[in-house]
């Protein structure tokens, strides 16, 4: 008799414990939000809504961030590095992934071998000796020497072979009798067989070379060439930004919202891959 | 039908990834390994010194210091970590709660945000003198206080930014675990008599171990590495050098004081810590079963 009251009570309990919590952990970004549109006289007296209202609020903090800065020129740089590396993974781990999930070939175990056994060390030991590569290639200051060593990596390529293992082999011998070439079977029958995974592991890819610092920035030099975590690092270390922070926040909501809304557009796929990996494994 | 370009394919296919791997990975790997055990000279050569780098860490209290630190980070962020996203994930798992997806991405949206980003934001809201904090100190206290220069409070904001960052990315797993649970079993249990806590302990709890124990290893390692938030959010290694980390002491040595083979041997050691608590983790989870 008192259950459906209960029930009830418990579910209103349940979502007003749930809105509140999304209301906290959304805060920062509304309030960097109401930070980027405001006076810089009005920073400190309100919180969120300046006490002028909705007229005193306006874009000039993102006007001076495009012009007084080479702020589009970093947002440019960033799109090309994440996507020209996440594009070349994806190309020589589906390929890898491919020859070790379905060949049999006289150094596979070697290579399986010595590769997985990277896949547990921290890259950060590579960074002194990668240092020394880049200086000996002549590729510091050039985005040569963040894509192409981002572009190895053993996780994906690990990903992508346990994928591989389970696309059937009879469609891949169904399509040798065709005559097809084992390129073509790459390219117009595995990739599109793994669809979900490579979806998945692009987003994820892409994702951790756009939030990428420590790298770039022992590689970049020049300011005009910085990627967006390096360019509004530098920002918050320079002094005119410490009285008008608005242009910063400006700054970080431009580099945070187009990543935030393209993973909102692919959230379905995008943690199902996330978590597919780690049940499985 | 083994054509010969089904023979020749794998090594083409995996050609370039090895190639890459060679150049980029395998060869830095070896020069590191050799730089740990070379002692740098002033004409730009090396000398053979094998035990001199070590010798120099084991007595360098910095170091320990920045260990003590990141390890103590971790424990910090995990013991708060894992119940946040375990509780979370199990209040979202509610059979009767509406616009789940909603909830779902916006718990998991701060994972979005770079570490390099939120230190940003963290900056300018704990420590700008108009920013959130002083803010709210302003209307309570009618002061202004420099947040990010008391030692004490360095650790609670790195821990707070991480959270931020990292319960959302921990209820996904924690949801698709709970989800895995059996849930005849559950129905079962309750069948049986058994209260919601006894439910927990001994349905849900033994069903999602796996997980729980994956992510505490996966926290614990990425604490271990963990360098732009404090560095960032610090502007450096923070009062008494409180946000010094061991990948920020690395990072130190190697670019700003420019001597590679120690921060090499710090890599390695780093390394050999992981190894160690992989290992301790491994160990552990093969005596559970």
């Amino acid at each position: 008799m008192n259950a459906p009251r209960l029930n009830l009570t418990t579910r209103i309990v349940t979502h007003a414990i749930l809105i509140a919590l999304t209301i906290v952990v959304l805060f920062p970004i509304i309030w960097i939000i109401f930070a980027s549109l405001k006076k810089q006289e009005d920073l400190f007296d309100s919180i969120l809504m300046p006490r002028g209202g909705l007229s005193s609020l306006m874009l000039d903090n993102f006007r001076t961030l495009l012009t007084a800065r080479p702020f589009f020129g970093w947002m440019l740089n960033s799109v090309f590095i994440a996507s020209t590396q996440t594009i070349l993974t994806v190309l020589l781990g589906t390929l890898g992934g491919f020859a070790l999930a379905k060949y049999r070939f006289t150094c596979k175990p070697l290579i399986m071998g010595v590769m997985f056994a990277t896949m547990l060390l921290p890259g950060q030991v590579l960074l002194p000796s990668s240092y020394e590569l880049m200086r000996a290639l002549g590729w510091i200051d050039s985005f040569f020497g963040i894509i192409v060593p981002g572009a190895v990596s053993v996780f994906g390529m690990f990903l992508f072979m346990q994928s591989i293992k389970n696309v059937p082999d009879e469609l891949l011998d169904a399509a040798r009798i065709d005559g097809a070439s084992e390129f073509y079977i790459w390219w117009e029958i595995v990739m599109p067989t793994i669809r979900p995974m490579v979806g998945a592991y692009t987003l994820m890819s892409f994702l951790g070379a756009w939030n990428s610092f420590l790298w770039p920035q022992i590689v970049l030099q020049d300011e005009r060439k910085y990627t967006l975590p390096i360019g509004l690092a530098n920002m918050l270390g320079t002094s005119e930004y410490l009285t008008n922070y608005g242009v910063l926040m400006a700054g970080t909501l431009l580099a945070v919202l187009p990543v935030v809304a393209l993973f909102f557009l692919l959230q379905r796929e995008f943690i199902s891959g996330l978590t597919s990996g780690a049940l499985k494994g | 039908m083994i054509t010969p370009g089904r023979k020749l394919a794998p090594y083409i296919f995996v050609s370039p990834f090895i190639v890459m791997f060679a150049v980029f990975m395998a060869w830095p790997l070896a020069r590191s390994l050799w730089l740990a055990f070379h002692r740098p000279l002033p004409d730009g050569g090396y000398r053979f010194a094998p035990l001199d780098n070590l010798n120099f860490l084991i007595h360098d209290p910095l170091f320990w210091f920045a260990l003590l630190n990141t390890f103590f980070f971790g424990l910090f962020y995990l013991a708060l970590q894992v119940p946040l996203s375990l509780g979370l994930a199990l209040l979202l798992n509610r059979k009767d709660v509406k616009a789940k997806s909603f909830f779902r991405f916006a718990f998991f949206s701060t994972h979005l945000v770079g570490s390099v980003f939120v230190a940003v934001i963290a900056n300018i809201m704990l420590g700008n003198r108009a920013g959130f904090a002083n803010q709210i100190a302003h209307f309570v206290t009618n002061e202004q206080i420099a947040f990010l220069s008391k030692p004490n409070l360095v650790m609670p904001a790195i821990v707070l930014c991480a959270l931020w960052l990292g319960v959302g990315y921990g209820m996904i797993y924690m949801l698709a675990a709970l989800q895995s649970v059996d849930e005849q079993l559950h129905d079962a249990a309750a069948v049986d008599g058994a209260s919601p806590t006894q439910r927990f302990r001994h349905v849900t709890l033994p069903g999602i171990w796996p997980v729980l124990r994956f992510l505490t290893l996966i926290g614990f390692v990425g604490a271990l590495q963990l360098f732009e938030l404090p560095y960032i959010l610090y502007q450096g290694n923070g009062p008494g050098l409180r946000a010094i980390t061991i990948v920020g002491y690395l990072y130190a040595w190697g670019f700003e004081i420019n001597i590679l083979s120690y921060a090499a041997t710090i890599g390695w050691v780093l390394a050999i810590i992981i190894a160690i608590v992989s290992a301790i983790y491994l160990r552990l989870s093969r005596s559970d079963r």
